[in-house]
């Protein structure tokens, strides 16, 4: 057996550019080294990085954050790294659009959306936490990565590590869309498609990831992945205008991403950035895997696992680790936590890019059809200035529309071919408008 | 009744960095009983003070989570495999 190395003949890389000195337990706060452990040793529970927040204040100003990269690097003070120069691939600072046309169309006043489907490299928020682990994983001295992944991460741990010079080896479902297996070999790592659903997944590298010495990024490197999320709060602050939404709508896996854009928002209300108020945050669940959706429905402080089954596979996690405080956030900020039917969530896919001109993947759609959801039963006011995030490209997950959108009108190169074509598109169009009216 | 137990690294200190042991037990309740006579400390990592184990940490038993099987009460035969994981990050 392979012994396990990568801790044990490590230092831990610290530099005076650092702004964080520890993790902590979020349950019990017990402390530890900055190095690749995820969770506590006494009780389990998630660590999390501790920051010098009174430093920041002193040090970062809106100015200096506009004076940095166009990237998640405009804010590495609020991320866990020592380094001076991080792996940046221009991941982030991807467009807030306003979306004036779906707001009109769900009854909104002020609707944007966050559009992580065209982040950088690989078209998924993946990018971000990716580019945080693998430049911390640097740091730490590791040189092969993994992770376990639905697909999006994968795209991202392969491509990143591609630019970084790493090796890799990542671990996927093997059911997984087309798209995302190719957006992964493409980039040349070993990929282990394990037949079992994605929990399973996780399991079995849980079960590997202290015995090769390898940077997992979603387990040892878990407290500085998972910091990469916020950077999904910061730009939405800066981009309103230094100033926070009132409502935020975002797909919930793992949980994970909710409680970031969480965090985020509160270290700018913390050092002075933006003007303190309650943000309500909303998460949005696939039916056929919404075990966060039910303990909110049943007033439940617990999270009953379940067995995955729906198209939303990128957030097709039965047994999310950070679902609790998923819940918590959602209670105390008086938001919600709502489940779409694969059908409504087709439906989502389409009214975003009918509106807005943006194709996203099934949690995108799960996201939108919840919004819309919530929104019919009066739990979004039509006053909120409200943020749906979109993480990740329908692109990558074609199958799922397969079937549910037009067929191309194929004709001859005549004119009068093209003037029959014309002429039946439009009665076509005429018929779907009075099916709506009816 | 003798089953195999994957040892997650934060408790393989317990275990003189063992990752894998035999342990005996005819349910999980049981194997965690026997599990504190053979590593003395490693209950408390496991259990909370009211005794119900820990909600970051998952059993499985030869792969399915014992919350979908009948939770500590899940009964365990001749070579099962108990593998002790605890809760990571989605992807």
């Amino acid at each position: 057996m392979i012994q396990a190395t990568q801790t044990s003949n490590l230092t831990c890389t610290r530099s005076t550019a650092a702004t964080f000195s520890a993790l902590k337990c979020k349950e019990c706060g017990a402390e530890y080294e900055p190095k690749a452990v995820h969770v506590c040793e006494f009780c389990f529970g998630p660590l999390e990085v501790l920051y010098d927040y009174s430093a920041l204040s002193r040090t970062v100003t809106r100015e200096s954050i506009q004076a940095g990269p166009k990237s998640i690097w405009r804010y590495r003070s609020f991320l866990p790294v020592a380094t001076d120069t991080p792996i940046d691939v221009g991941t982030g600072m991807t467009p807030l659009l306003q979306a004036n046309r779906l707001a009109r169309r769900l009854g909104l006043k002020r609707l944007f959306i966050k559009n992580d489907a065209v982040n950088m490299p690989t078209l998924s928020f993946k990018d971000r936490v990716v580019s945080v682990a693998l430049t911390r994983a640097r740091e730490l001295g590791f040189t092969t990565v993994s992770c376990a992944s639905t697909g999006n991460l994968a795209n991202s741990t392969a491509a990143i590590a591609a630019y970084a010079g790493l090796e890799c080896c990542v671990f996927i479902p093997a059911d997984l869309e087309a798209g995302k297996v190719l957006g992964t070999l493409v980039y040349s790592p070993t990929v282990i498609a394990v037949q079992g659903n994605y929990d399973q997944v996780n399991r079995l590298c849980s079960e590997v990831a202290n015995t090769y010495g390898w940077g997992f990024v979603n387990i040892n490197l878990r407290p500085y992945y998972s910091e990469g999320s916020k950077t999904l709060g910061y730009e939405v602050a800066e981009q309103l205008g230094w100033q926070l939404p009132d409502h935020i709508v975002a797909p919930l896996a793992s949980g994970s991403l909710f409680t970031k854009i969480y965090k985020g928002f509160q270290e700018f209300i913390k050092v002075g950035l933006v003007d303190d108020k309650t943000v309500r945050f909303s998460g949005a669940q696939a039916e056929g895997c919404s075990p966060i959706a039910q303990a909110f429905r049943e007033n439940r402080d617990f999270i009953t696992p379940v067995k995955p089954s729906t198209i939303a596979k990128s957030i097709a996690i039965g047994n999310p680790a950070d679902g609790v405080y998923a819940l918590d956030i959602a209670r105390k900020t008086n938001g919600n936590i709502e489940a779409v039917t694969d059908s409504e969530i087709i439906d989502g896919i389409k009214l975003l890019a009918e509106t807005e001109g943006i194709f996203t993947e099934t949690a995108g759609g799960t996201t939108i059809a919840v919004l819309k959801k919530l929104i019919e039963a009066g739990k979004i006011d039509p006053d909120e200035t409200t943020v749906a995030y979109i993480t990740g490209n329908g692109l990558k997950t074609q199958e799922a529309v397969q079937g549910y959108i037009g067929e191309p009108l194929t004709i001859e190169p005549k004119l009068d071919n093209f003037e029959r074509a014309w002429e039946r598109a439009q009665t076509l169009d005429r018929l779907e408008w009075q099916q709506v009216l009816v | 009744m003798s089953v195999k137990v994957l040892i997650p690294t934060p408790l393989q200190k317990f275990t003189r960095d063992q990752a894998t042991i035999e342990c005996d037990g005819s349910s999980i309740s049981e194997l965690l009983d026997s599990l504190e006579q053979d590593f003395p400390g490693i209950k408390a990592r496991l259990c909370d003070e009211q005794g119900e184990l820990r909600r970051f940490i998952n059993f499985y038993v030869n792969s399915e989570d014992i919350r979908f099987l009948d939770g500590k009460n899940t009964t365990l035969s001749e070579g099962d495999e108990v593998s002790i994981v605890p809760a990571v990050a989605g992807g």
